[in-house]
């Protein structure tokens, strides 16, 4: 950066071109585009101040989410399934509540019936019933699911699969809703 | 680069400067926070979304403190200091 000897306030000029081969609209359009993309510390850390500021509203957004979003959904029953289609080891898709949540039922080697939702709570692929080694198994990561209550069993999954409420009425099989998370989970 | 051998200003970037590295590692305390809360939270459970609100406002309140103690040390004038320059400029 050359500095006049008089001491006047001077822009740092590009060493590359010398003054007289510069073409004329570079002196009369006086925008700087190695200027403009200076960022000072001062700059920087301010934009890293309101990137916090943008996290701590994100915060109290979920906080004022929870304060008003305690009551829990009702579910309506839907009829899913016949009793005697699904043998004992046997495995049968439905979707509940909505046609967007595809579930899993599955009917373990004494007879009961559980159902969970089908995906993975790590990043929502679909869980298959693993007969061989009597668990839900996600392919996608690995994370493997209790048949009994749906807790993870290994894998990245955060939290349990959602279970489903089922009823038997007759020949059929009624979804009644999902049950709440356990705590801690 | 004259100006930046002086020993004040030596001294005042290494302060700044950690005073950067302290802020970005609030920033990352502050984004797992964040990761944390809305995971429990996703989970049905809204017991860590006022805690975790309250700590990240705290965190919020460490960077703004951090950024004043920048902005202050920056304009903080320099002892037995010579003319030097701002930034791209060069005042003499």
């Amino acid at each position: 950066m050359k500095t006049p000897s008089d001491g006047s306030l001077t822009k740092p000029s590009s060493p590359e071109i010398p003054p007289e081969r510069r073409p004329l609209w570079s002196e009369e359009f006086s925008v700087h585009a190695a200027e403009d993309n200076y960022v000072l510390r001062r700059q920087f850390t301010k934009f890293l101040v309101l990137t916090s500021f943008g996290m701590f509203v994100g915060n109290l957004w979920i906080w004022v989410r929870s304060l008003f979003g305690k009551a829990r959904p009702e579910f309506a029953e839907a009829a899913v399934a016949n009793a005697t289609e699904i043998p004992p080891g046997g495995v049968k898709l439905f979707t509940y509540p909505t046609p967007n949540d595809p579930c899993i039922m599955i009917r373990k080697a004494n007879g009961e019936l559980v159902a969970y939702g089908q995906k993975c709570t790590h990043l929502s692929c679909a869980v298959y019933y693993s007969r061989e080694n009597n668990r839900l198994e996600c392919p996608c990561h690995e994370g493997y699911f209790s048949i009994e209550t749906g807790d993870v069993l290994q894998g990245p999954p955060p939290r349990p699969l959602p279970r489903i409420r089922l009823e038997q009425r007759g020949d059929r099989i009624v979804a009644m809703g999902v049950y709440p998370a356990p705590e801690g989970s | 680069m004259k100006a930046f051998s002086h020993p004040v200003r030596v001294k005042r970037r290494v302060a700044i400067e950690a005073i950067m590295v302290m802020v970005i590692i609030l920033l990352m305390i502050q984004m797992w926070l964040l990761t944390a809360t809305l995971e429990s939270f996703l989970a049905g459970h809204a017991d860590a979304a006022l805690p975790g609100a309250l700590l990240s406002g705290v965190l919020f309140l460490a960077c703004v403190a951090l950024y004043w103690m920048i902005v202050r040390l920056d304009r903080a004038p320099e002892r037995d200091e010579e003319p030097h320059g701002l930034g791209p400029w060069n005042i003499q």
